[in-house]
C-alpha cells in the first residue's frame, strides 16, 4: 500500500515512514544503505522497481527524486511504502515540482539513514559533474549508465573529463560476464597473446572492454563494428592460434581454442535489476573501472572499421553472427 | 611480458579487481552414490545452480557411477529430475541443454574391476572430447564403509593419481569415523591414496554464510573481541535443535546418535570458531592452526554424569502432530541405546577462557528448527537500582543466529518508558535481509566450487577431526556403560536432565 502525501515537506515525510514501520511491527530488519534515485517521470517507475527488488539482498531506503520542473508554487508531494509488495526496504517516491527541483539536496539529505552509505543512481540522464551534483555529493558511490545515452561517444568523453572516485557506469558492469569468461580461458596454458580483436555494436561497452584488454594484455586491441548484439565476439590472437569467444544471440556463447573443442558457456546479457544488485552488493570504489576510464582513450570510441562489419574469419569463426540483428 | 603464460599469473585478474568473479577450471566431478538423497537433494542441485551463476567452466563434466543399468541420457533424466525439484535458481534451458552435454553415467558395483576401467576410459574421453583437462573431483557421497573399497579402486585403476598441471581430489561426507580409531583408520585408507591436500571433508555448516560472518563480526570489529573473554563472558551454549525425528534414516542413526552425528562436527567446529584466537591470515592454514589450539586445550568435566546429559524423544507431540517415539520408529530395536539428545559442558583451558563453560546441545523432535552460538555476558558487578527495578533483567548476550533466520540478536537491558524505573530485556536484530536465506548460494555451491578451485579454508582436515574425537570419546565411553538414555517429550526442548546439568552450575538454557 502507498501513503500519499500532498504538498509536504522532508520532515513530514520522515514522520509518515516512521509511523508507518511501527504499524508493520517495527520490522527487525536493519537498513544497510539509501539508495537515492534521481529519474524523469518516464523512467523512474522501471528503476525503482529494479532496485526495489534487489533490495532483497540489500535491505535500503529507496529515494526516488523525480524533478518536475515548471512555473507554479514549488510543492513537495510524496509517495511512501514500506516493506509490501513492490520490496522488503523503505520506498519513496518524491516528486519535485516547479522552482523545487531545482533544490532535491534539501528534501533528500533531511531523509538519508543515519551513518549508512548512500548510492545515487541516475537511470538515465545524469549531470555532467557526478561528484559536485548536489545529490552526488551526498553519494559515496554513484552509477549513471551511459548505455542509455543517445550520444554515447560524447557521454563517454564527459564521464572521462569529470571522472572522480566512487563513480560507476552500468556500461561497465554489463562486462563483468565477459570479463570473468575472458579471464577463466587465461587459467588454462596459452600461448603469448599478440592482439585481440572486440567485434560489437557500437555501444559504450565496447571501448571500455578494448582499454581494458590493451591495458591489462598490453597488446594492440582493435574494436570491429557488428550488429550484435551488444559484444558478440572476443578473439584474443596468440602466437599458436586463436581463442574465440562467440555469443551470438546474447545468451549462450562458445569458447573455440585454436579452431577446435568449442565448448559452450552461459553468457547472458542482464537486467537492470541484476547490474544494479550487482553494483550495490560492493561499495567501495571500483578501482578496476576507475584505471580502466583514466586510460581510455577518446579518440578512439568507435568502431576501427566504420560500419564495414565484415569481420574476420581466420579464427574459425562463424561469420553468420554479423547477419543476426540485436 | 604480461600476455604470457605464467602458472598462477593471469593478466586479466588482479586482486584490486574484486568483482571479477572466480570460475572454476576444466574438470569433472564424479559423484558415487548418485542416487542417494544427498546427491538428488543437494549435490546435483547445487551443481546446475554453480553452472546457472556462469562459475562452472564450459569444459565441465559430470560423471554418475551408480549400480543401475543406465544410459547417459537416464542419468540426465535423473539429474534433470533432481535439478527441477530442488535447483535454487530458475531453470533455463540452455543452461541445461549445455550442462547435460558433459553428463557421463557409468555402471557398475564398486567390486567391479572392469567398471573401474570403464570409469578411467570415460574420464579420458572426457579429457579429450570435452577439455576437462585431466581435472578430476571423486564425491564419495556412500556410505563410508566403503570408502576403503572405492580409494582401493580408484588407485588400481590409476585415477587417484594425477599428472603433472592436473588435479585428482576426493570428497567426502560426515560421519569422519565413529570414534578416534575408526576416523584415524578412514584417515589412513583416504591418505594411502590421495595427499591430504587433496582431501575435502564437507561440514556443510563451515559453508554457511553466519559461520563465515562470525569470523567477520569477531575480527573486523573494535566492539566486541574485548568482551571476547572470561573477565565479561559468563558462559556459551551452542545449540543444533530439530524438529523432525529420525525418519527412514534409522540404519544410519542406530549406534551413531546425536553426539556423533551433530556434536563432533558441527558443535565442535562451530566452538572452535568462537572461541579461536585471531588468526594471522584466513588462507586455511592460518585459521585450521587457531581451530587446533582450542581443541587441543578443551578440557572435559571430571564428573560425566552431572555435566553430560543425554535422551531419546518419546511419543507425543510435535508442533501439533501426533509423533511416534524414537524406539518406535521403523528398524529401531526397542531395546536401543542410541541418544537423539546430547549435551555436554566443556571448558578451554587458557587464558582467554579459564573457567568459561561452552554447553553444546543437539537434538531430534525438539520444538523448533534452530541452530545457534549465544555469547552470555556476566552480569554487571554492580546495579545501582533497587532490586525490583532490574527484576526482569537478565544476562547479556550476543546471539549468532546460523539458521534459520540468519542474523546477529544482541540482548540488553532498557528501560521500559513511563514515570517507574523498570529495566528489562529487549533485542535488537540484524539480518542482512533475504540475502542470507533466499539468494545466499547454498553452502554446496559454495563447498564444490571451492574444491574446484583447490581453496581449502572451509574443510577441516584430519588432525582436527582426530582431536574432536579425542574430545567426545570418553564421554561416548561413558554413555555406553550407562544403559538407556532417559526419555524426553517430543515437540519440548529435551530432557529433564540437560536442565538439572545447567541448574548445578546455576545457570539455565536459552529458549533459542
Ligand atoms: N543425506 C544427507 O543429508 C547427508 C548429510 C550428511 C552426510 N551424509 C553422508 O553422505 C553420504 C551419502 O548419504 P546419503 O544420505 O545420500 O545416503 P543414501 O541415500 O543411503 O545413499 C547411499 C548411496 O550409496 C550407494 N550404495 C550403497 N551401497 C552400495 C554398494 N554396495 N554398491 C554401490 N553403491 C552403493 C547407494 O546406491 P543404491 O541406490 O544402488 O543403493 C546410494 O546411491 C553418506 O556418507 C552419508 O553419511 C548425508
Amino acid at each position: 500500500m502507498t501513503l500519499r502525501l500532498e504538498s509536504t515537506n522532508a520532515s513530514d515525510i520522515a514522520s509518515a515512514i516512521s509511523a508507518e514501520r511501527h504499524r508493520k511491527g517495527a520490522t527487525a530488519t536493519g537498513m544497510v544503505m539509501t539508495l537515492v534515485i534521481v529519474a524523469d517521470e518516464e523512467y523512474q517507475a522501471d528503476a525503482t522497481q529494479a532496485a526495489a527488488s534487489s533490495a532483497g539482498d540489500h535491505p535500503c531506503r529507496i529515494l526516488t527524486v523525480i524533478p518536475r520542473p515548471g512555473r507554479g508554487e514549488p510543492q513537495l508531494d510524496a509517495g511512501i511504502s514500506v516493506g509490501d509488495s513492490e520490496g522488503p526496504g523503505e520506498l519513496v517516491r518524491l516528486r519535485l515540482r516547479n522552482s523545487l527541483a531545482e533544490h532535491p539536496a534539501s528534501v533528500v539529505l533531511p531523509l538519508l539513514l543515519s551513518d549508512t552509505p548512500v548510492v545515487a543512481w541516475w537511470p538515465a540522464g545524469h549531470p555532467a559533474d557526478l561528484a559536485t551534483d548536489p545529490i552526488g555529493r551526498l553519494a559515496s558511490r554513484r552509477i549513471v549508465d551511459t548505455t542509455s545515452t543517445d550520444a554515447f561517444v560524447s557521454a563517454l568523453i564527459e564521464r572521462k573529463a569529470h571522472l572522480a572516485t566512487g563513480d560507476t557506469d552500468l556500461s561497465w558492469t554489463r562486462l563483468t560476464p565477459w570479463r570473468a569468461a575472458l579471464a577463466a580461458t587465461l587459467d588454462q596454458p596459452y600461448e603469448p597473446i599478440t592482439e585481440a580483436v572486440v567485434y560489437s555494436e557500437a555501444i559504450p561497452a565496447a571501448p571500455l572492454m578494448r582499454t581494458w584488454l590493451e591495458w591489462r594484455l598490453g597488446v594492440p586491441v582493435t574494436y570491429l563494428d557488428s550488429e550484435g548484439p551488444a559484444i558478440n565476439q572476443i578473439i584474443l590472437r596468440t602466437t599458436g592460434g586463436a581463442i574465440t569467444i562467440t555469443r551470438p544471440t546474447g545468451h549462450m556463447a562458445t569458447v573455440e581454442r585454436n579452431g577446435i573443442a568449442v565448448k559452450e558457456l552461459f553468457l547472458p546479457r542482464r537486467s537492470v535489476k541484476d547490474l544494479i544488485s550487482e553494483e550495490l552488493s560492493r561499495l567501495d570504489p571500483d578501482d578496476t573501472y576507475e584505471e580502466t576510464m583514466s586510460r581510455l582513450d577518446i579518440t578512439r570510441l568507435e568502431p576501427d572499421n566504420d560500419g564495414a562489419a565484415d569481420q574476420d574469419d581466420t579464427a574459425g569463426e562463424q561469420t553468420e553472427n554479423t547477419t543476426e540483428g540485436p | 611480458m604480461p600476455s604470457t603464460y605464467t602458472p598462477g599469473h593471469n593478466p586479466l585478474r588482479s586482486s584490486a579487481d574484486k568483482r571479477l568473479p572466480r570460475i572454476a577450471g576444466p574438470c569433472s566431478v564424479v559423484i558415487f552414490g548418485v542416487t542417494g538423497d544427498l546427491s538428488k537433494r543437494k549435490l546435483m542441485p547445487a551443481i546446475y545452480d554453480l553452472a546457472n551463476r556462469g562459475l562452472l567452466p564450459p569444459s565441465f563434466a559430470l560423471v554418475g557411477f551408480a549400480r543401475r543399468d543406465w544410459e547417459d541420457q537416464d542419468f540426465a533424466k535423473e539429474v534433470h529430475d533432481a535439478v527441477r525439484e530442488h535447483a535454487r535458481t530458475k531453470f533455463d534451458e540452455d543452461v541445461w541443454a549445455q550442462l547435460s552435454k558433459g553428463i557421463r553415467f557409468v555402471a557398475g558395483e564398486f567390486t567391479d574391476d572392469a567398471a573401474f576401467a570403464k570409469l578411467a576410459s570415460t574420464l579420458h574421453e572426457l579429457d579429450e572430447q570435452r577439455g576437462t583437462g585431466g581435472n578430476h573431483a571423486f564425491y564419495l557421497s556412500i556410505p563410508p564403509r566403503f570408502f576403503s573399497v572405492v580409494t582401493e579402486q580408484l588407485k588400481r585403476s590409476g585415477l587417484s593419481h594425477s599428472v603433472e598441471g592436473a588435479w585428482r581430489r576426493v570428497v567426502v561426507e560426515k560421519p569422519f569415523g565413529h570414534d578416534l580409531e575408526s576416523a584415524r583408520e578412514l584417515n589412513e585408507i583416504l591418505g594411502q591414496v590421495f595427499p591430504s591436500g587433496s582431501i575435502f571433508r564437507i561440514d556443510h555448516y563451515l559453508g554457511k554464510e553466519t559461520v563465515q560472518n562470525l569470523l567477520a563480526l569477531r575480527f573486523s570489529n573494535t566492539m566486541f573481541e574485548p568482551l571476547w573473554n572470561c573477565n565479561y563472558v559468563d558462559h556459551v551454549q551452542i545449540t543444533m535443535a530439530e524438529d523432525i525425528g529420525i525418519g527412514s534414516r534409522a540404519g544410519y542413526y542406530d549406534g551413531i546418535g546425536a553426539a556423533r552425528d551433530v556434536i563432533q562436527n558441527h558443535l565442535l567446529q562451530l566452538m572452535a570458531l568462537t572461541a579461536m584466537d585471531e588468526p594471522t591470515s584466513f588462507d586455511a592454514r592460518s585459521v585450521r592452526l587457531e581451530k587446533e589450539k582450542v581443541l587441543a586445550a578443551v578440557e572435559l568435566p571430571a564428573d560425566l554424569d552431572a555435566h553430560t546429559a543425554r535422551g531419546q524423544y518419546l511419543p507425543g507431540w510435535q508442533g501439533g502432530i501426533p509423533v511416534k517415539g524414537f524406539l518406535q520408529e521403523d528398524n529401531i530395536p526397542a531395546d536401543s541405546i542410541t541418544e537423539t539428545y546430547a549435551a555436554i559442558k566443556l571448558e578451554v583451558a587458557n587464558r582467554r577462557w579459564a573457567g568459561v563453560p561452552f554447553y553444546l546441545r543437539t537434538g531430534k523432535r525438539l520444538a523448533r528448527r534452530v541452530s545457534e552460538i549465544a555469547v552470555v555476558f556476566k552480569r554487571a558487578p554492580h546495579l545501582p537500582f533497587q532490586a525490583t527495578d532490574t527484576q526482569e533483567l537478565t544476562s547479556n548476550a550476543l546471539v549468532i543466529r546460523v539458521q534459520p533466520d540468519e542474523g546477529v540478536t544482541i540482548k540488553f537491558g532498557s528501560k521500559v518508558p513511563g514515570t517507574q524505573m523498570e529495566v528489562r530485556d529487549v533485542t535488537m536484530d540484524f539480518a542482512y535481509g533475504d540475502s542470507f536465506t533466499e539468494n545466499s548460494p547454498e553452502a554446496y555451491e559454495r563447498l564444490i566450487l571451492d574444491v574446484l578451485l583447490g581453496e581449502a579454508p572451509l574443510f577441516p582436515r584430519h588432525e582436527e577431526v582426530e582431536m574432536s574425537w579425542e574430545i567426545l570419546d570418553p564421554i561416548l565411553d561413558h554413555w555406553a556403560s550407562r544403559g538407556q538414555p532417559p526419555g524426553y517429550d517430543s515437540g519440548g526442548w529435551g530432557p529433564i536432565q540437560a536442565d538439572d546439568m545447567l541448574a548445578r552450575d546455576g545457570r539455565s538454557w536459552r529458549r533459542p
